[in-house]
């Protein structure tokens, strides 16, 4: 067994822990910090496979963009501090069931897919060619889902502007 | 004939030397702890002489004579200082959230050493040459707001807790200006890389041959960093007269000292990212067509030029503080989304139309 193999094992082992512990936890602030651990270490995840800009867009926009706004926002409720009473026994048998669904789906995907080992030379991930691809439109590139995102997104902003804006009385 | 010394020949002939006694794989190991003692012990010498510096040069300022008492020319003050903090007591809050409180100083240190590693310092010696390093900075720095709230959130005081979201708001907002102003650059050298962005200067320093924008860029990256340092003029999120000292009010002792080693690593850090973006990095001044002048300059060595560069800067931010009064926030707050952020937005444009055309020199 490699390091690097070991080290994925490491790093795959606190992703799940912390996943589980976010979820499990009754301290709704500690939640996000334990979610905000998990997303660092799926970062790290993407390092070990070399791709460094991912995983710097990963801890950019989720962890420094998503978890913030999801710490603002219990900041912003009332009784935080608190613990979260006990879960009902009728949601727990749901949620239990529900996890034990998609886990049964996942594994029935993942032991029917043949995996092969290819002997391909791996896809170049540098930002450069990250960059033209999205902005490619002959060679299979993503200029048109990108254009669509970006405009989805900017509707939303004027949504915003348009919702949280004062109109002034005269 | 080469009589001078470089750094890169004494770090290639200490991993030749360990590699001739240990096995690879046990040298790389040895040779990753020396870089960390390495990081750790400029980090900390450096936030003393900051700190010894910072007070002088604010004594000046003001008329005064700053500290004296301690060493010779007060010089042994901001040692003495350390000790005290060593030996005080690190209280924690009955009523706080206690893993959080515990957690944060460590959060917030971790972060601002992890920033350290893409810079270069001098010809070759890097930690780690990684292909993003610009981003990386952006991306891992935006984490040490997570610290910043987790400490503000975990004191249980109100005081923390304003002061912690004041702070949490500014440095998101002026991440945007910041991170815009460095692309300026990027688009104009064409990589990420630090040492692409370095080796792009060999002609001239960005803030030298990339006209307007660049220099706009400089300015508003001066501007944003010092915002996102928390330091003032943009103290507020610790204005001590508002909120006695904002999220770490309730910290004392090492983990008070935590705090405040990071905040002067990364003004360090900023400063360093400043001088390697705008300033040419280790590379000497140069004048195309004086080639004696040019030889003179080659011979001092890049380890000076790059701290000298990051020393200016360091200057400049320490003469802000002593120098504008503090802003309110709603000031704060509209200097950033009503001002940096459209002028950031054109600038990027009319930098873009200027490295399409190649009108750089």
């Amino acid at each position: 067994m490699s390091a690097s193999t070991i080290i994925f094992y490491i790093v795959s082992a606190l992703v799940l822990v912390f996943g589980a512990m976010s979820v499990f936890t009754r301290k709704i602030f500690r939640a996000a910090i334990y979610l905000l651990f998990s997303l660092i270490g799926i970062a790290g995840i993407y390092i070990l496979m070399n791709m460094d800009f991912i995983a710097a867009l990963q801890v950019l926009i989720y962890v420094g963009g998503i978890i913030v706004l999801i710490i603002f926002s219990i900041f912003l409720t009332h009784q935080a501090g608190d613990k979260l009473p006990k879960p009902l026994f009728k949601r727990i048998v749901a949620g239990a069931s529900m996890a034990a669904f998609g886990l049964i789906v996942v594994l029935g995907v993942f032991y029917k897919t043949a995996f092969k080992v290819t002997t391909e030379a791996g896809i170049d991930h540098s930002a450069r060619s990250i960059g033209r691809q999205m902005l490619d439109y002959h060679h299979h590139g993503y200029v048109y889902p990108f254009e669509i995102v970006s405009f989805l997104l900017l509707a939303a902003l004027v949504g915003c502007i348009v919702i949280a804006v004062k109109i002034q009385k005269k | 004939m080469q009589l001078s010394i470089s750094l890169l020949e004494i770090t290639r002939a200490i991993d030749s030397w360990l590699n001739s006694i240990f096995h690879p794989h046990v040298a790389f190991g040895i040779e990753l702890v020396l870089a960390g003692v390495a990081v750790i012990l400029l980090v900390v010498a450096m936030a003393v002489l900051m700190v010894y510096a910072e007070r002088k040069l604010a004594g000046f300022m003001q008329m005064r004579l700053g500290p004296m008492r301690v060493g010779k020319y007060g010089s042994m003050q901001a040692i003495a200082d350390v000790m005290k903090l060593l030996l005080k007591e690190c209280l924690v809050p009955t009523n706080s959230d206690k893993m959080m409180f515990k957690l944060a100083p460590f959060v917030v240190t971790v972060v601002s050493f992890m920033t350290i590693v893409p810079i270069a310092f001098a010809r070759g010696i890097q930690l780690w040459d990684i292909n993003i390093g610009v981003f990386y900075i952006t991306a891992v720095s935006s984490l040490s707001v997570i610290g910043i709230l987790m400490a503000g959130w975990s004191s249980n005081n109100k005081y923390s807790l304003l002061g912690a979201m004041r702070s949490g708001a500014q440095i998101v907002s002026y991440e945007l200006s910041g991170g815009l102003a460095l692309i300026v650059v990027v688009m104009m050298s064409g990589t990420l890389s630090i040492s692409g962005i370095v080796q792009a200067q060999a002609d001239g320093w960005w803030v030298i041959k990339g006209h307007i924008p660049v220099i706009i860029a400089f300015v508003t990256f001066i501007i944003t960093s010092t915002a996102e340092l928390n330091r003032a003029p943009f103290d507020l999120a610790e204005a001590e007269s508002e909120l006695t000292a904002g999220y770490h009010t309730e910290y004392s002792g090492m983990q008070f000292a935590m705090f405040f080693l990071s905040e002067y690593t990364n003004m360090f850090v900023l400063s360093m990212v400043a001088a390697t973006v705008f300033l040419g990095g280790w590379m000497p001044f140069h004048i195309a067509g004086l080639e004696g002048f040019n030889h003179f300059m080659d011979y001092i060595p890049g380890i000076v030029w790059f701290f000298g560069k990051t020393f200016f800067i360091l200057f400049l931010i320490v003469w802000f503080r002593w120098t504008f009064p503090r802003l309110r926030i709603d000031q704060l707050l509209k200097l950033e989304w009503k001002y940096l952020l459209p002028v950031s937005i054109i600038n990027v444009l009319f930098a873009a139309f200027i490295a399409l055309m190649g009108w750089y020199l």
